[in-house]
This record gives structure tokens, sequence and C-alpha cells, in this order.
């Protein structure tokens, strides 16, 4: 007997049983939601993983206050089209009450307050397993991260301390207190993770594709003007045709100038440009811990 | 326009890498990279500066893979890394397994869910003991397909001779062995020869490259497609009022077809009823084939739970509470207690189950049966019997890798400390 199944439905399959498996393992899971293309990937297979019966998670938002308008205005379409719980965490609160110090200066973000944000809100949740959109191809250290990802009771990740997976067997046990950190979509690639969203017909943030917008250059790299972002005075406001790779911060997410007006676009685009993701901001003081960088750091 | 449709034809191939120190591994795999163009001009442009700078010539390749080997010369624990390349044909995710000999358990994790595994032998060296060891362990572990690359072709002047000298060494040694298909290849991970473009060094070789393989051999029927095993994963029950009654029965296939209108059993109660509706990732259909994961609905109102499994009335697993397995040890603190308990996971079963006797200790260079030593520690592989709480729907992991695996774990650290495979 013979029978094919496309790498990307075998992905998807992968994910389902990976999102069932915590529903059935732990007791009080939640979704983190960047509002990035994977956690709107993730949301997709949650929905799909659970039919006709809604999403038994909620969602986490950490929002640090800088987002752009749109991923907040898509965020709250999705949460109601599938009838979501969502929680938010926010940056402002840990920062008027002094739990975090705001960063000062040009290069300044709060992609490194957000991780204050995320653990306080793990903890009054209760939650013991988080579940993120993060992917092994992202970067070489990623690739030895597990499904299942045990945390300790103070939250860390102990590389030495990680269990072995094998077959389709997960290993969620945990003494009181601890947590696990859950990916879905570690065995998907970023052009996986395009291509399905194309297949698929998923909705995503107009972001992602070509729009023009009001940016500054600065290091090499393009960044959209906003009211967060502290201007020097040489730095000169233009328009752009532009669109996002990640979606972020606004003070620190870089935009590209692209044309891509389709999912398929992108596609193309990602292809022939032979890019990471990450890269491209070779010349960014901060590339090596770049916006999505610092906050899988803090989210995972 | 438009390369979503190509890509939705294309297949999942995982496989694994196995080799001794320096047999090449980081080489191949970077060359299988940077040949099919799966690395990015960033990446390319970094490993050019990181191989000037160490005073190197040209790219070292060897260096995509990294991370592990600074970990495996600084001495730190080394685990199985994933990595992930595609060509229009297929998407690859590459099992990359430590060379160590002490690394049994990060090659049989890799090994559990791959298609294929690559085995490495240095045309200089011959099979030597590691080979016989990644041999066993691709053997055992059931992988569907082996490829012996015999690397370094270069340095023994792409000699025919030496080449089938090694091939008969590997056939004569894995006639004692249980691969159904192996395939040998003559390359240089170094100069490309036979890895993704054929060589016209070899011109006495025939048969396919590496690529040229791992695209093409024929995976889809690497799953068990006859016996039926849907274990209950999770029970759907939304409670609206638009789906009062319904209660689905989520779960992977793991194996056989599950067909719309079937009459299926149910384990452990017994009961039969029938498939009304089996729903997938995109709405009903009417069959469901491993791997996918559905949600299947019966005709009767019946209370199955997570753990129970649904199967053919006349094709049943065994059912059971003593279960013979291959076990291979993972735990560092503890060798595996005679008599001890553990908690025990399969499929979408949790028990807890005594170690009642360990028949023997298999030493995996040479497949000799050990009586005497019995002490099994971390990387050890010893043949056990288990006696389990409940009983479990097992099969021969011979017939399916799915229901035939177990995991144990200790009950006091939690950690995952034990595979086996059902004999
Ligand atoms: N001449 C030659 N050298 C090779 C070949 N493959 C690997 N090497 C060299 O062998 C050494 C070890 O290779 P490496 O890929 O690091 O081995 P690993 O330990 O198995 O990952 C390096 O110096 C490589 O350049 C080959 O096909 N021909």
């Amino acid at each position: 007997m013979d029978y094919n199944i496309s790498h990307l439905k075998e992905l998807e399959s992968e994910s389902i049983f990976i999102l069932r498996e915590v529903a059935a393992q732990f007791e009080k899971p939640v979704i983190l939601f960047s509002g990035g293309k994977d956690s709107i990937l993730m949301v997709y297979l949650a929905v799909k993983a659970f039919a006709p019966a809604r999403v038994p998670f909620p969602l986490l938002h950490v929002d640090t206050g800088h987002n752009f308008p749109e991923t907040l205005k898509f965020r709250d379409l999705l949460v109601e089209k599938y009838g979501l719980k969502l929680n938010v965490g926010y940056v402002q609160d840990a920062i008027d009450n002094g739990h975090v110090v705001e960063e000062q200066g040009f290069n300044s973000s709060r992609n490194g307050l957000q991780i204050y944000t995320l653990l306080d809100e793990l903890e009054k949740g209760k939650y013991d397993a988080a579940m993120g959109g993060g992917r092994r191809d992202e970067e070489k250290a990623r690739a030895k991260e597990r499904f299942f990802s045990h945390r300790d009771e103070f939250g860390q990740w102990d590389p030495k301390n990680q269990r072995p997976e094998l077959w389709n067997l997960f290993n969620g046990r945990k003494n009181f207190g601890e947590h696990f950190r859950v990916f879905p979509i570690s065995n998907w690639t970023e052009l996986d993770v395009w291509q399905y969203l194309a297949m698929e017909n998923v909705p995503l943030p107009n972001l992602y594709l070509s729009h023009e917008r009001d940016v500054i250059k600065r290091d090499g790299t393009l960044l959209a003007d906003s009211e967060y972002l502290d201007k020097k005075p040489e730095e000169e406001v233009f328009k752009a045709q532009v669109r996002c790779r990640t979606i972020g911060d606004m003070t620190c997410t870089g935009v590209w100038e692209s044309d891509a007006a389709t999912v398929e676009d992108i596609i193309q685009e990602i292809a022939t440009t032979r890019m990471t993701e990450r890269g491209g901001r070779t010349d960014d003081k901060r590339s090596e811990t770049s916006m999505e960088d610092r906050k899988k750091e803090g989210y995972f | 326009m438009s390369e979503v449709y190509k890509y939705e034809e294309s297949e999942l191939l995982r496989f694994t890498t196995a080799g001794s120190v320096d047999d090449g591994k980081s080489t191949l795999i970077g060359r299988m990279l940077y040949d099919s163009k799966s690395i990015f001009q960033d990446q390319y442009d970094q490993l050019k500066e990181t191989t000037e700078r160490r005073g190197e010539e040209g790219v070292n390749l060897a260096l995509l893979t990294d991370g592990l080997k600074a970990e495996r010369e600084q001495g730190i624990t080394i685990d199985v890394a994933y990595r992930y390349f595609s060509t229009p044909k297929r998407k690859f995710i590459i099992a990359d397994t430590p060379g160590h000999i002490q690394y049994t358990r990060n090659m049989v994790t890799g090994a559990s869910t791959a298609n294929v595994a690559l085995i490495l032998i240095d045309a200089r060296n011959g099979v030597v003991e590691q080979t016989r060891r990644h041999a066993i362990i691709a053997s055992l572990l059931q992988i569907p397909h082996v490829v012996v690359c015999i690397n370094k072709m270069d340095l023994v002047d792409y000699d025919q001779t030496r080449y089938d000298e090694i091939q008969d060494q590997f056939e004569k040694f894995a006639t004692k062995l249980d691969v159904k298909d192996i395939h040998f290849i003559p390359i240089s991970a170094l100069i490309g020869d036979n890895v993704v473009n054929r060589s016209d060094k070899t011109s006495w070789y025939e048969g396919p490259t590496l690529m040229y393989f791992l695209e093409n051999v024929h995976i889809s029927s690497d799953h068990n497609f006859i016996d039926v095993r849907f274990p209950v994963q999770f029970v759907i029950r939304p409670n609206t009022d638009e789906h009062h009654d319904y209660r689905g029965y989520a779960g992977r296939v793991a194996g056989g077809v599950l067909k719309k209108g079937d009459e299926v059993l149910l384990l452990p109660t017994g009961f039969t009823t029938k498939i009304t509706k089996i729903m997938g990732p995109d709405g009903e259909q009417n069959e469901a084939h491993p791997p996918e994961s559905v949600t299947v609905l019966v005709e009767d109102k019946l209370d199955l739970s997570r753990g129970d499994m649904i199967v053919r009335p006349n094709n049943k697993p065994d059912i059971g509470q003593d279960i013979e397995v291959m076990l291979c040890w993972f735990d560092n603190n503890k060798p595996l207690q005679a008599n001890g308990k553990y908690a025990l996971k399969h499929t979408s079963q949790d028990v807890r189950c005594v170690v009642k006797e360990i028949r023997y200790k298999l030493d995996i260079n040479t497949l000799h049966r050990e009586l005497e030593d019995m002490t099994i520690n971390m990387n050890d592989m010893a043949r056990v019997v288990l006696r389990t709480t409940k009983p479990l729907f097992t099969d021969a992991y011979r017939k399916n890798r799915i229901t035939g695996s177990i995991i144990l774990i200790d009950e006091g650290t939690n950690s995952t400390v034990a595979a086996g495979m059902v004999i």
C-alpha cells in the first residue's frame, strides 16, 4: 500500500499532535502570542486541532506598548473570530510600578523588559505549559531545543537536563512549581511557514506585505517612523515601499524595501534573497540580539 | 508562479548521520546544504569570514554545524541537533548526532524517527568498531533504509578495489543484522564527489549520488498500512448547543487505514462499533492514514478515553501486562534497577511498571549476549521483561515503530531514563 503525504501536511499533523498532547498532559497551558506569523500559525493549528470545540487554552500577549497598531487590531480580530480568550501583560505596568527600568538613548527598546512581564504573567496565571512559536531553524543554538522543554521552578532552562524525545512519546511530567515551554512548530522552517500560510490562505497582518510607510535609515536598516522612535537630528523621514519580515516592537523592527504584494511573492522573495530571517541587520549594533532574538530569549 | 503548488507535493524525509570522529560527517552535511543551495548568503559570508580568521583556505563547510563540534571539543554533554534543508523534491530533516563513542543514547534518539540512516566510513580505515555499532543501532531501531557512505575516496585515489573491499567487509557483518535496504556510495564530502554532483573520477560506480538517492528513495511505505491502530489521544467535546452530543476521538493514526463505515473494536472494553465520521484538519475525509492527525466519531455512545485504542475486530495487537523489550538505558546517575519501578509511556497510555527480569546485556559492538555482568549503565542495551499495572496494546517494534515503542521515566526525578522496543 502506498500513501503520500506532503511535507506541509505532515508538519501540520505533527504540530496538531503536539497541541493535543499539551491539552492532555497539562492542567493550565497557554499560547504565547507575539503577533507575528509564527504565533498566528500556532493559533490557526490549534483551531484545527480542537475543532469543532474551542481552543482549550488562552492566549497571552506581552504588550510592550510600542506595537504597530496593525498588530493589535489583527490580534483582536483573530481572538474574536475564533472565540479565544486573551490575556495581556503590559510592560508599561512593570515600568510604572518600578519593577523594571526603561532603557534610555537612541537605540533603546523594551525588548529586554518583556521578560519580567512574561514571567510575572506566567506565575500569576499559574500556567504549567507555555507554547511558543520557536523554530529550530532560526539559529544554531535552537537546533537542539526539544518540543517539550523543561524549566525548573525559577523558569530556567538547563540544557544538560533536557529529556530525550523519541518516536511520538513526550514526557511532560514535572514537580510542583515547575513548568514547560512547548514548541509545536519546532520542525517548520521559515519557508515551510510561508508556504503553508499561502496554501491555506491564512489571513495575515498587512504589515507583512508591501505598503508605503514613513521610515528613517539607521545603520543601514530602515526603521518605521513612529511617536515612540527617538530620532537624531540628522535622521530624515522619507516614504518608502516596505514590508516587515518579523513583527515586533516598532522602535527596533527593521522594515525592508519590497514589492511583495502577496504571500506567494514573499515566498519568491525568500527563495531569491537567500538571507536568513535574522540576517540583513549586519551593521545594526544590536544585530546579535535583534528584536526577534531578544523576544525569543525572554519568551523562550 | 507558483512554487507553492510544487511544494504541496513534496515529501518529508528524516535522516540521521553516524560516523566516528573525523570521518567527515560535518563536512558532508555542510556539503549537502551548500551544493543544494540551502545556505543563505549571510551564512556563507559568515562561514568565509570564520574560515579566514582561523587561517584556513577556502570555505570550511564543516563549520556550518560547528555548534555541536565546539561542545564536543570541550567535552560537554552533547545532544541531537536538528537541521533542515529542502530541494524542490523533498524537505529534509537531519538528526545530527555526535559520533563520539559514548553517545549511543543520542543516536538512538535520532534514529527513532528516521527514514534513512547515513553511516560514514573513512575509506582509509574501512569498517571499524564504531561502524558496526552504528549499523547495529540502525538495525535495532529499524531504520528502513541504510546508506553506507564510503568517504574520503579522494585519499585512496578513487580506487574501486578499496571500495569493493569495504563494501564486502560491511556486507559480511550485515548478514547478522535486520536491515532491509542497504546501499553503498563512494563519496568525497570535501570535494563533493557523488554527494550532490556526480563524480567523473568514479566511472566504475553506476549507482546514484547521495542526494539523488535521498530525493528518490521510496519512503511512502515506511509506515504500517495494514494493521489498524488508532490510540485515542484526546476526547473532543464541544459542549455547545450546535454540537450538543458531539464526542470526537482525536489522535494520530499509528497504523493501517481507517475508513468511514468500518466496523471497529475498542480496547480495552472490547465493544464493537462503526466509524461514522472522520474529521481531518481540512474537514471531513473518508479515510485516514498514518501519520495523519484526525478525529474519529463512532456510532454508539461509548465512553472512550485517552489511552484507549481503536482497532479492527479481526486484527488485534498484543494485549497484556507482561512485555519483553530491548531497552537502551539513558540515565547518567543510576543504572537500571532489577525489580525497580518506573513510569512507562506507550502511545497515549501512562502506566507504571516493574522490571521483572533482565535477560541479558547486549554488546552493541558485537551483538554478543552478556550474561555475567548485568549492570545496565548509560548507553547500555539490555533485553528485559516488564510487568505493567494495566494492560498495554502493543505490536512488535519490527511491525510498528509507534505501537512497538515505550519510554521509561524515573518517578523521583521525572527524567526519561530509557527507551524500549517491544520484541
Ligand atoms: N580529503 C578529504 N578530507 C575530508 C573529507 N571529508 C572530510 N574530510 C576532512 O576530515 C576532517 C574531519 O572532517 P569533519 O567533517 O570535521 O569530521 P566529523 O568529525 O565526522 O564531523 C576535516 O579535516 C575534513 O576536512 C573527504 O572527503 N576527503
